[in-house]
C-alpha cells in the first residue's frame, strides 16, 4: 500500500471519518514490522488495539438455575401425592363390599350350598335347645320333689315330737 | 430459556462486557467481578431477553453504567483503584508479538481519557462497531460520537509523540 494513502487515512482516521473497512486497513498496515519512522506511534496504537481486542473473560460465571429447584420441589409434591394416593386406595379397597349380584354363577352356588349346611347347623342346635328344655322341665318337678321332702322332714318332726311326749 | 441457550446469547458478547468494563474499572478483578454481575443479572431477566431489540447493545449500555456507577461510589469512598499489572500474563498473543514498552504506554494515555472517550474509543478501535450502534449503546447521536471520538485519537496520539519522543512519560 502506498505511504500516501495511509497517510491519508489517518488523517481520515483523527478526524474520526473513516470507515471500519478503512480502520481495518490500517490495522493491517500496522501490524506489519517495519513503519516508517514518523508513524511508530500509530503502530504502537493500532497493535495495542489487536492485541486489546484478543483478551478474554476467563471467569466462571455461576448460573443458578432457578428451574430445577422448582422441579425439585414439585418432584417432592408429587411423591407426597402419590403416597396418599396409594393409601386412600388401600382404605377403599378395604371398604369396597361386594352384593349378591357381584357373584359369579359359580360363586353363587357354593354361596347357596354353603347356607343351606349352616341352616342344617342351625336347625340341629334348634333341636338341641329343645333337649335342654325338657331337662328344664326335670330340674323343676326335682325342685316340687325336694319341697314335698321338706314337708315329710315336718312330718317326722312332728312324729318325732310325738313320740318323745309318749 | 436453558443455561445453554442464555450462553449461546451471551457467549458472543462476554468478552465485549469484560473489555469495556476493564477499560472503565482498570482492575482486572474488578472487571470480573462487574461481568460476572452484568451477566447474572441478565440471567435474572432471561424472560425478558427476547423482548430486547440487541441483547449486545442493550448489556454494553448496562455495562456502561453499571462501572460508572461503581467508578461514582469509588470516588464517593476517596478510594482510588490501582492497577498495578497492566500485562495480562494469560494473553499469550504478547509475547507472540513482543510488545514493546509503547504499547503499554498507549492503556496508560486511555486511562487518562475522559470516560465517554476513553467508552467510544473503546467501542469504536477495540470492538468496531459502527457509529449507530454505539449511538444506541450510549444514546448519542453520531456526530456527537465522531467528534469525542476524533478527540481522543488525537489526544492519544499527540500524548504517545510525547512518550516516544522523550523516552519516557
Amino acid at each position: 500500500m502506498v505511504l500516501n494513502s495511509i497517510e491519508k487515512l489517518i488523517a481520515k482516521y483523527e478526524n474520526g471519518e473513516t470507515t471500519l473497512k478503512e480502520e481495518q486497513q490500517l490495522k493491517n498496515y500496522f501490524s506489519q514490522e517495519t513503519v516508517p519512522p514518523h508513524l511508530e506511534v500509530y503502530k504502537s496504537m493500532f497493535q495495542y488495539f489487536l492485541y486489546t481486542h484478543e483478551e478474554q473473560f476467563t471467569k466462571d460465571v455461576p448460573l443458578k438455575s432457578k428451574k430445577t429447584y422448582s422441579l425439585y420441589q414439585w418432584i417432592s409434591v408429587a411423591a407426597v401425592a402419590v403416597i396418599m394416593l396409594g393409601i386412600f386406595t388401600q382404605i377403599d379397597f378395604k371398604s369396597q363390599s361386594r352384593t349378591l349380584a357381584d357373584l359369579t354363577p359359580q360363586e353363587r352356588v357354593e354361596y347357596e350350598e354353603a347356607k343351606e349346611v349352616f341352616t342344617l347347623v342351625s336347625s340341629k342346635l334348634n333341636q338341641g335347645s329343645e333337649n335342654l328344655m325338657a331337662l328344664n322341665m326335670v330340674s323343676a318337678n326335682f325342685d316340687k320333689g325336694a319341697d314335698n321332702i321338706a314337708y315329710l322332714g315336718e312330718f317326722s318332726k312332728k312324729t318325732n315330737k310325738f313320740l318323745k311326749t309318749n | 430459556m436453558t443455561q445453554a441457550e442464555f450462553l449461546n446469547i451471551v457467549m458472543p458478547f462476554k468478552d465485549k462486557v469484560f473489555r469495556l468494563a476493564k477499560r472503565l474499572l482498570v482492575s482486572k478483578e474488578e472487571a470480573e467481578d462487574a461481568t460476572q454481575e452484568i451477566l447474572l443479572k441478565l440471567w435474572n431477566n432471561k424472560q425478558k431477553i427476547s423482548e430486547y431489540k440487541n441483547v449486545e447493545a442493550f448489556s454494553m449500555t448496562m455495562t456502561k453504567n453499571f462501572c460508572l456507577d461503581k467508578l461514582k461510589s469509588k470516588h464517593a469512598q476517596n478510594l482510588k483503584i490501582v492497577h498495578s499489572n497492566y500485562q495480562d500474563k494469560n494473553v499469550s498473543l504478547q509475547k507472540q508479538v513482543e510488545l514493546n514498552d509503547s504499547v503499554d504506554w498507549v492503556s496508560k494515555i486511555m486511562e487518562e481519557l475522559p470516560e465517554q472517550q476513553k467508552i467510544i474509543l473503546q467501542l469504536r478501535d477495540i470492538e468496531q462497531y459502527d457509529f449507530e450502534e454505539i449511538g444506541k449503546m450510549l444514546d448519542m447521536n453520531q456526530t456527537a460520537i465522531r467528534v469525542a471520538l476524533s478527540r481522543a485519537r488525537k489526544t492519544l496520539r499527540e500524548k504517545l509523540t510525547k512518550t516516544h519522543s522523550y523516552g519516557v512519560k
